[in-house]
């Protein structure tokens, strides 16, 4: 058995060992295990399990189990056993996701955790974006993007487990409650939730479901395009135009700056493509508040993040240093404003 | 009392330069982890730098703007409050120009230290 990771990866590999038997009917051996990313919690772990002779390449996903103290999970994402549901659910509706195979239990001490297929490709996005074996891809993700978008939307909602319900009302007040909690006026944060408010989009009729971080950085794409959109911790029932928006924010882009849809093409490349695919009919003004929003809300979150650190609950220089990409967003922000003028 | 240089500004960049040119390629070799952690600590030098240069002038010219703005006194963050609570009340908005005006020059001076290529 090779193992990385020190005693914690010995813990893993014993936990996945025996999962991992149960799971395929068969004494499994642990191969090539190796700490993906991650922080002290909601880890990613690639590994193979070899079972009579196969071998099975495989991702966990896990929240090891909570200390005294350790820092609570973020109220709007989704616990383990759900994420695996909604990936079910997503995967069987022909979203190009990871297969999840299985789920672990108390008996295997690792947490909240669950086993799914290793998918190929990367998720770095400067490399997708500049390095040449990726040229053909540029060409393709912004479309593929918009057709994998309008599956996520047509996931039958019966087949989800319960997921909260957030529409734009609910995000911009959501907002603004995060802000109070850091006690730090924010002006242009303050002049674009009033100017997100008074313009809300009307509740959607019939909620559908929403992937919540659909943006650039959070799929695998390989020299053919995009092989599986990842992080579905942020799902919710909502506005299915939030995921388009979300995937135009500025920030996403990486400094592809002049192709919104991620950074890979515009706007209606995505929007075209999620029409044929099946999704509705884009309204370029909901589309906008969405996408203003999500600049807003990024902006949040990244003071939310230093607050992780400045509040003690965490230790990172890495978190703190992210309070200072607030201003990116204020920049964009007021760019948006001036051309909504 | 004036301190001997070098200056915080030349004392941060030669710390800057030593940790970029030499001790980020070591750290790179030994623990990958590590190098990208020096790069963003190497980063925020860089804005603690850019700050030390510039958030003096950007200080002083934010509170004239936002005291004849609001047409009061206060300390920063004190007219800073007020001004997101108008903001958020719907008192102004971006229909008020002189308003529009030191938000921009604000977030001018704010992105200039953070992140000056950020476009």
């Amino acid at each position: 058995m090779s193992v990385h990771g020190g005693t914690e990866g010995k813990t893993v590999a014993a936990g996945l060992a025996s999962a991992a038997s149960r799971h395929f009917g068969g004494p499994a051996t642990i191969e090539r295990l190796r700490r993906e990313s991650g922080g002290a919690s909601r880890q990613t772990w690639s590994f193979d399990a070899i079972v009579a002779g196969r071998r099975h390449e495989l991702i966990l996903r896990r929240d090891p189990p909570t200390a005294g103290g350790r820092e609570k999970a973020s109220a709007t994402s989704l616990d383990r056993p759900t994420e695996f549901a909604v990936l079910r659910a997503a995967f069987d509706g022909g979203v190009r996701a990871p297969e999840v195979l299985f789920q672990l239990g108390p008996q295997d001490g690792l947490g909240e955790a669950f086993v799914m297929r290793r998918v190929g490709g990367i998720a770095i996005a400067r490399k997708l974006l500049r390095d040449p074996p990726y040229a053909d891809a540029r060409k393709k993700i912004a479309r593929q993007l918009g057709v994998i978008a309008a599956r996520i939307h047509a996931v039958d909602t019966a087949n989800l487990p319960p997921l909260p319900h957030r529409e734009a009302a609910d995000q911009v007040t959501a907002l603004r409650a995060a802000l109070d909690s850091l006690d730090q006026p924010q002006p242009v944060f303050e002049l674009a939730l009033s100017w997100l408010d008074r313009r809300r989009p009307a509740p959607t009729g019939r909620p559908l479901l929403v992937h919540g971080d659909f943006r650039t950085g959070n799929y695998l794409a390989d020299e053919s395009g995009v092989t599986a959109i990842l992080d579905w911790e942020g799902a919710h029932l909502g506005d299915p135009v939030e995921d388009l928006g979300w995937l135009c924010v500025k920030s996403w882009r990486f400094g592809s700056v002049d192709k919104p849809a991620g950074g890979f093409g515009s706007r209606e490349d995505l929007w075209t493509a999620y029409r044929r695919a099946g999704g509705s009919e884009v309204d370029p003004a909901r589309a906008h508040w969405w996408e203003m929003f999500g600049t807003v809300r990024w902006g949040v979150i990244c003071l939310t993040q230093a607050w992780r650190h400045l509040s003690g609950s965490v230790k990172s220089m890495e978190l703190a240093s992210i309070g200072r990409r607030a201003v990116e967003t204020e920049v964009d922000l007021l760019q948006l404003l001036r051309e909504a003028r | 009392m004036a301190q001997d240089r070098p200056t915080a500004s030349e004392l941060l960049n030669a710390i800057a330069d030593f940790l970029r040119e030499e001790a980020t390629p070591a750290l790179d070799r030994s623990d990958p982890r590590l190098g990208f952690q020096m790069r963003v600590a190497v980063n925020s030098l860089a804005i603690l730098e850019r700050e030390w240069r510039l958030a003096p002038g950007a200080d002083a010219r934010e509170y004239a703007r936002l005291a004849k703005l609001l047409g009061r006194n206060g300390t920063l963050a004190e007219l800073t409050r007020e001004l997101a609570r108008q903001l958020r009340a719907g008192e102004r908005d971006e229909r008020d120009a002189e308003l529009m005006a030191h938000l921009e020059a604000t977030t001018a001076d704010k992105i200039a230290i953070a992140n000056p290529k950020w476009r």
